[in-house]
């Protein structure tokens, strides 16, 4: 076993935060092991399950590496266990901290030994985190890439993907959003149960979000109603979304929604329930109706903008 | 064609927060009064399984790892109308390594009989680590699709609807395939009527230990080194004011502060 790191892309650290994060949580743990950083890119166009597998399998034996990264996407996702099974490693998701050495002094007189690579992520749906101890190599894990630090990789390596044979991707549909993916957006404004319909999504929160230039997005409730398509749902059973600013409209904040948010670096709500959960995550809020706040806000908004 | 679907019991992720407790010697979710559900992507999957058979005939077989109470998740899958139930009793599946867990379903699956599909949840809302789908098709050989959320078969060839980040796509498959199933609006799980819920409490569960299954679960090459529950409470500043136009404008000001920072 070397200790080089792989990290396994579907799109370049310079033109998307989440490849960016992972690249910046591969130099760091490469730097830490003392190996190199071996970057391998995939198009995701070509991409098909057992041959992009296929494909991986092949260069990581001659790498053999002490670890592979990838990002949280769904290709990443998909592979990321059967690498792992095929290198003899074991793998871990929604990785949000990686640890070569263990980290915590109670770990240590417990005996754990140097070699086990320690991953954190959340358990329970956001409510636990665990630190888990993976003592086969290499290391496979997706990680919640936009939760790390950016960093850069040197040259990258393009792996060639086979047409699929035993199962074939036959069509590729983009949900004509006209927006780029909720995984990469920095505002988000994102609208709950409290909204009451689609009309509350298409006549205030979609205005508000183009003014603040974020993305919608929604909870489950609302998604579930037939308010907003299921895409845009955010939460544990939704998409992780990690945004400098979450702007939570009539969302009271269950656990389950919060897995989804916890790497938002910064949460604001409006919400007429002043013992709403969600305001025990906001650094500020306004306890009121939205149908008030909003169309004021947008007023408020606009006059700035001119 | 023949189904199998593999199922496992939670602790209701539904319990607020407040009543969430861990057991620090046990690294685990203390029970407490939560109840245990199947775990939703699991019904999902279930669901979508049920809806292919009415289309394109077969059998339904569902399968789990757990506790004895564990029965109670392939209790409803009869409920639900699958076709046989088999649980194989593991105390420690909840947090176990995922390689060990595939393990088991993939010797439990080559037991039960020949399966032209194999699915499973995408995901479990405990430990989730949205691994076993994975897992079990390397256990088996079989290639696997992730993220699907509806089947759909056209001359013996497998079409299958997934999600992806942006979309979805649709795959073609040759079975034997493994199968991770996400949720959708047409998978939502049915809920059984109740004379199939009393019937369902009759039928018969096919029940092995792990070791019946050759299975040996000493070997830790996973292991939970620390579990604990995130003490991250923010104190809120409430936008204040007489009047509503004020209250707004002071939630403006902070507004725009924070998005001019992003």
């Amino acid at each position: 076993m070397s200790n080089d790191v792989a990290v396994v892309l579907f799109a370049h650290p310079e033109s998307d935060r989440a490849a960016a994060g992972l690249a910046g949580a591969g130099q760091r743990l490469a730097q830490q092991l003392g190996g190199a950083l071996h970057a391998l890119a995939i198009d995701p166009e070509q991409y098909q399950p057992e041959e992009a597998l296929a494909a991986l399998v092949e260069t990581c034996h001659a790498i053999d590496p002490r670890a592979v990264l990838l990002s949280n996407d769904a290709y990443s996702q998909e592979i990321a266990p059967r690498l792992a099974h095929r290198l003899g490693g074991s793998a871990c998701g929604d990785v949000v901290k990686i640890d070569v050495e263990p980290a915590l002094s109670r770990l240590e007189s417990a005996g754990w030994r140097a070699g086990a690579t320690f991953v954190t992520r959340q358990v329970y749906g956001g409510k636990a985190l665990a630190t888990i101890a993976l003592k086969r190599t290499p290391a496979v894990l997706w990680l919640r890439a936009r939760s790390f630090e950016p960093g850069s990789v040197g040259e990258v390596r393009r792996l060639q993907v086979r047409p699929g044979a035993r199962t074939r991707i036959v069509e590729r549909t983009r949900q004509a959003q006209g927006e780029a993916r909720l995984e990469d957006a920095r505002v988000i404004v994102s609208g709950g149960r409290g909204i009451g319909g689609v009309e509350g999504f298409q006549q205030e929160l979609r205005p508000l979000a183009q003014l603040l230039g974020a993305q919608i997005a929604a909870s489950r409730a609302a998604c579930d109603a037939g308010w907003v398509p299921p895409t845009l749902q955010v939460g544990q059973t939704g998409k992780k979304v990690a945004p400098d600013l979450y702007l939570a409209i009539g969302i009271t904040g269950a656990s389950q929604h919060m897995a989804g948010i916890s790497e938002a670096r910064q949460i604001v709500a409006i919400n007429i329930d002043r013992d709403a959960p969600i305001f025990k995550h906001c650094r500020f809020g306004i306890v009121e109706d939205y149908r008030k706040v909003v169309p004021l806000l947008r007023q408020k908004l606009e006059a700035v903008r001119r | 064609m023949n189904i199998l679907v593999c199922l496992k019991q939670i602790l209701d992720p539904e319990i607020p927060a407040r009543d969430f407790r861990i057991d620090a010697a046990r690294k685990e979710a203390e029970r407490g009064s939560a109840s245990l559900v199947t775990n939703i992507f699991c019904e999902n999957a279930l669901e979508t399984a049920l809806q292919f058979r009415e289309r394109a005939g077969g059998t339904i077989t569902s399968l789990t790892c757990g506790a004895a109470s564990a029965e109670d998740v392939l209790r409803k899958a009869l409920a639900m109308k699958a076709d046989a139930a088999a649980l194989v009793l593991y105390d420690d599946a909840g947090r176990a390594d995922p390689l060990l867990m595939a393990q088991i379903l993939a010797a439990a699956t080559r037991r039960l009989g020949a399966f032209d599909l194999v699915i499973t949840g995408r995901e479990s809302g405990d430990w989730g680590t949205g691994q076993t789908g994975g897992l079990l098709a390397e256990e088996l050989g079989w290639p696997c699709v992730s993220f699907v959320d509806s089947i759909g078969a056209v001359d013996g060839t497998l079409r299958l609807k997934r999600q992806t980040d942006s979309g979805f796509e649709i795959v073609e498959a040759r079975p034997p395939v493994v199968l991770t199933i996400t949720n959708a609006e047409h998978n939502v799980p049915r809920i059984p009527k109740v004379r199939d819920v009393m019937q369902a409490h009759r039928q018969a569960i096919t029940t092995w230990s792990i070791a019946d299954l050759g299975i040996d679960a000493a070997n830790r090459w996973y292991e939970v080194a620390d579990l604990s529950i995130p003490q991250k409470e923010t104190e809120c500043e409430f936008a204040a004011g007489d009047t509503l136009e004020e209250r707004v404008d002071a939630f403006a000001r902070r507004l725009m502060e924070a998005t001019a920072a992003v």
